[in-house]
């Protein structure tokens, strides 16, 4: 039921697409040509059309360590999210009405919360003293403390925290597109509750999980504020490099080329799930 | 289909406790005797809730904070209404390119959009300044208002508001007080939304303020990360208290479940 | 022994008892319609049956075996829901395969199964195809063959017709019946279209109110209908308030209006009665001789059949003939109605519904 009236849509989607193009566009831009400039010390930020930014990151191991810790650290949160929220999602799912509003409160309600006062509360359970090794140590599994301050384990297990919650939505999202009878159909053809959700619920939930991956693995990667205060000093992801160039070492145009990596790498990761995934399953979900 | 065996329900009940230790273990400190983060708190006193009072910089960034949703929200949504009514009701060239467009802010990494912020604010003399926060923040709340009112214009009833004309309004009475009031609480919903996710930022926020525009989450950042007194765990209750009370907010207006989860109620 | 034995099943859900008091018998191999109106509870019975829901009250027996403790995937039930309910992720022959993949049936005999089964519901070579590339009869077709490839003592249909169109839904009510017949098996359908429960069935049993009215065959059901809702419900039917009384050599009399018909058609009854005489077994009359005068509201013509709503002093009365070239009756025409003594049923007086 869409009308074909150009002139009036142009006319009211105009002051927000001035405001992207003047405060979305052009700064991206901006950053992108800063990526090739050059920085001195004392010279300070030159304009150029230099690539040794880019060199320095692609060839630097200190930086390709950043990166594959980056990457790794997303990679761990998306799986364990993955694994965490979809068995959650579909417990909800068949949860009863009332018990469900609530659950879905303490779930999604610290999305609403600052991530600086969740990363806290991390940090406070995850220190030496901290709660996780005095109740793992109080009940005699381990003889020290775990080391998980500053470390990419306590970077993790916050961020699968602050994470999850997408996961969940997304899986949720996916499971109330499927047929409830479908269930009910292998029941009665003999399946077990354990087979019904293996062959039935989890494929259809598929689409799901891998949306909710995706969403999961950017905001992963790109993660400033918990590597910032979990990571410390000496465990560095990519976000928290490029506040350093820019705001400590003032290397602006170097913390513009990792930024820009970053975002190809983001995007790299959007555009393969589009093409691979979202076609194969097309065939079977329409 | 089946209930929930045990077993899934002490997952739930795991996963539940998991969700709520770190606040639950933030409001427990918030609440100790001593002048260190210990939890469990050895007592229980409001020490540090006292000493907001004697930190004139935390209550003036939480009004920076107030202030700078408020207004970045409202502007968000000034523009997203129409923009909303444009891209659900008409069919044109580039309808899908403008999506794409507003909803960018969601997949650029906000360290990205950060450092660009930044970079033109500077260039354009705004660094640092309330009106640049303003207006960097309307950009990230955007897509949050833009997704809820596309959801309540492309719902709506259009014939209302034909009757309305037919009856002799004018095209704009008609949307005054016909299809406004409809798309309302989804507007409304927006709104508290951008609001909340305003005061939370911190990622991009962190660039492009200055000492004297200082955001809530930006001290209580920069203060976590330098110090480690229990003030920074009171402050933290504040805000969780704060975002309770707008979390009941939304959900009079609105409906939490169907915020975040988009009407996947299965009732 | 019947093969399905239902006794007294009752299912609450609070106040409200959907189902109240369910007792049938079923015999091996018989086609049996649960028949009624939304509401009456032939949903919540079929639940019952194939392990869905647990009985508030009452016992079910397939072949001798109390079957309340047994769940659900234990029952060796078939089932085709309403929404057909096929495994978008998996294609045609994986559907069909599932139930045999459950029971472990080496691959070899499960592949060969199933190709039979395709053939049973003609599907065969379409086994590769995902359900969403199917028609909705095609993915009825696979959702039957899935039910029958393993070989269920019982199989359940829940309105599995009505998301079709009309003249697909005859076609494929014909080939349900062939293929039921050919697979001998025990079936319970369970519809609100009367003319599907009398074309597929053996037995049907008019549902109203969460209780059985009345169980008999299509035709008998259609003539000697029980109660006013089942004559209502099964094909459409006159009522006029009437008495009877004993007349001579054990023959009763029904008077009303100013007409008495005798008929010794059962059952006996006296006092007051319902009197429902079927629109196609009504005439219309020569002056003088007719049971009923009125005049003719409207004559609606249906291609085979002519359908007149005639206002007498009882009401609008329904009279339908066969088209037999020209229409019998024009709308304003004075008409008399009259019908065979035989023909008539007597029901009990109080109106068990609308």
């Amino acid at each position: 039921m869409a009308e074909t009236n150009p002139r009036a849509a142009y006319l009211l989607s105009a002051p927000a697409l001035a405001l992207f193009l003047a405060l979305i566009v052009a700064p991206l831009v901006m950053t992108f040509l800063l990526s090739f400039y050059v920085f001195g010390f004392y010279t300070g930020i030159e304009p150029a059309f230099d690539l040794k930014n880019y060199a320095d990151v692609l060839s630097d191991g200190y930086f390709h360590e950043i990166f594959a810790r980056t990457f790794l650290i997303a990679l761990a949160v998306t799986a364990i999210a993955a694994v965490l929220g979809t068995p959650e999602a579909y417990i909800l799912y068949r949860m009863r009405s009332a018990w469900r509003s609530l659950i879905l409160l303490a779930i999604l309600g610290p999305l609403l919360i600052s991530v600086v006062v969740r990363t806290l509360g991390w940090a406070i359970l995850i220190g030496n003293k901290g709660v996780i090794n005095e109740t793992l140590m109080g009940l005699g599994l381990i003889a020290s403390p775990i080391r998980l301050l500053y470390t990419s384990t306590g970077i993790v297990i916050a961020l699968v925290h602050v994470l999850v919650p997408f996961m969940v939505i997304a899986v949720w999202a996916a499971l109330h597109k499927q047929n409830p009878d479908t269930e009910r159909a292998a029941a009665s053809l003999g399946a077990g509750q354990a087979t019904i959700f293996f062959r039935i619920v989890l494929p259809q939930a598929m689409p799901g999980i891998l949306s909710g991956s995706l969403i999961v693995f950017s905001l992963a990667a790109s993660a400033f504020a918990t590597p910032a205060i979990l990571g410390g000093r000496r465990t560095k992801v990519v976000a928290t490099t490029v506040y350093d160039e820019f705001l400590n070492t003032l290397n602006w145009p170097l913390g513009a080329a990792i930024a820009m990596l970053l975002l190809v790498a983001v995007l790299v990761v959007l555009l393969s799930y589009n093409r691979f995934v979202e076609r194969r399953y097309a065939q079977v979900f329409g | 289909m089946s209930r929930n065996g045990p077993l899934a329900l002490a997952f739930n009940a795991l996963f539940v406790t998991f969700m709520l230790a770190p606040l639950a273990v933030v409001v427990a400190v918030s609440l100790t005797p001593t002048g260190y983060l210990e939890f469990p708190p050895s007592g229980l006193s409001l020490r540090w809730f006292r000493a907001i009072l004697d930190n004139p910089d935390f209550i003036a960034a939480f009004w920076t904070s107030l202030y700078l949703g408020i207004a970045s929200a409202t502007l968000a949504t000034l523009v997203a209404v129409p923009a909303g009514l444009a891209i659900g009701r008409y069919r044109f060239a580039g309808r899908g390119a403008l999506v794409g467009l507003f909803m960018s802010p969601l997949t650029v990494p906000s360290i990205v959009l950060g450092i660009s912020f930044l970079r033109f604010l500077t260039t354009i003399g705004l660094s640092g300044t309330f009106v640049g926060l303003v207006a960097c923040h309307a950009i990230i709340v955007m897509p949050y208002v833009l997704r809820l009112v596309l959801a309540a214009v492309v719902g709506l009833d259009r014939d209302a508001e034909k009757a309305a004309v037919s009856l002799g309004a004018s095209s704009f009475t008609a949307f005054r007080r016909v299809t406004l009031p409809m798309i309302l609480p989804g507007v409304a919903g927006g709104w508290v939304l951008a609001f909340i996710t305003s005061f939370d930022e911190v990622t991009v926020t962190v660039f492009i303020v200055n000492p004297s525009t200082l955001t809530l989450p930006v001290r209580l950042f920069a203060h976590i990360t330098q110090t480690t007194d229990p003030l920074v765990a009171s402050i933290s209750t504040m805000i969780i208290l704060f975002t309770v009370l707008l979390l009941f907010l939304l959900e009079r207006f609105y409906g939490l479940e169907r915020l975040l989860v988009g009407g996947g109620g299965r009732e | 022994m019947a093969f399905l034995e239902l006794d007294g099943l009752v299912k609450r859900f609070g106040d409200v008892a959907a189902v109240d008091g369910l007792s049938l018998k079923v015999a091996q191999g018989e086609f049996v319609s649960l028949l009624g109106p939304s509401g009456c509870g032939k949903t919540t019975t079929l639940q019952m049956i194939a392990g869905f829901a647990e009985p508030s009250a009452g016992t079910i027996l397939i072949h001798g075996r109390d079957v309340a403790s047994v769940p659900a995937s234990k029952r060796g039930i078939g089932i085709v829901f309403q929404s057909y309910a096929l495994f978008p992720h998996m294609t045609v022959t994986q559907n069909v395969g599932f139930g045999l993949e459950m029971r472990k049936v080496p691959r070899p005999e499960r592949e060969r199964r199933v190709a039979e089964a395709l053939e049973l519901v003609h599907l065969g070579g379409l086994g590769q195809r995902y359900p969403r590339a199917l028609s909705g009869g095609q993915q009825q077709r696979v959702a039957l063959a899935r039910a029958l490839v393993i070989r269920p003592d019982l199989l359940l249909l829940d309105e599995p017709l009505s998301n079709l169109d009309a003249k697909l839904r005859e076609e494929m009510q014909i080939e349900l019946r062939n293929i039921q017949q050919s697979a001998g098996v025990t079936t319970i359908l369970v519809t609100h279209d009367q003319t599907e429960a009398m074309a597929l069935s053996d037995r049907i049993a008019v549902m109203h109110g969460g209780r059985i009215v009345q169980v008999a065959s299509p035709f008998e059901a259609y003539e000697f209908p029980a109660t006013d809702f089942v004559s209502s419900f099964l094909g459409k039917t006159n009522l006029i308030p009437a008495t009877a009384s004993a007349g001579a050599d054990g023959a009763t009399v029904v008077a009303f209006g100013g007409s008495r018909i005798e008929t010794s058609a059962a059952p006996a009854a006296t006092g007051p009665v319902l009197l429902s005489i079927r629109p196609e077994k009504v005439r219309f009359a020569p002056p003088g001789t007719g049971y009923v005068c009125g005049k003719v509201r409207t004559g609606v013509f249906l291609g085979n059949q002519w359908l007149y709503q005639v206002a007498s002093p009882f009401g609008d009365l329904l009279v339908v003939h066969q088209n037999t070239g020209r229409p019998e009756a024009r709308a304003g025409d004075e008409v008399e109605l009259a019908w065979d003594a035989e023909q008539m049923r007597l029901l009990p007086p109080e109106r068990t519904h609308g």
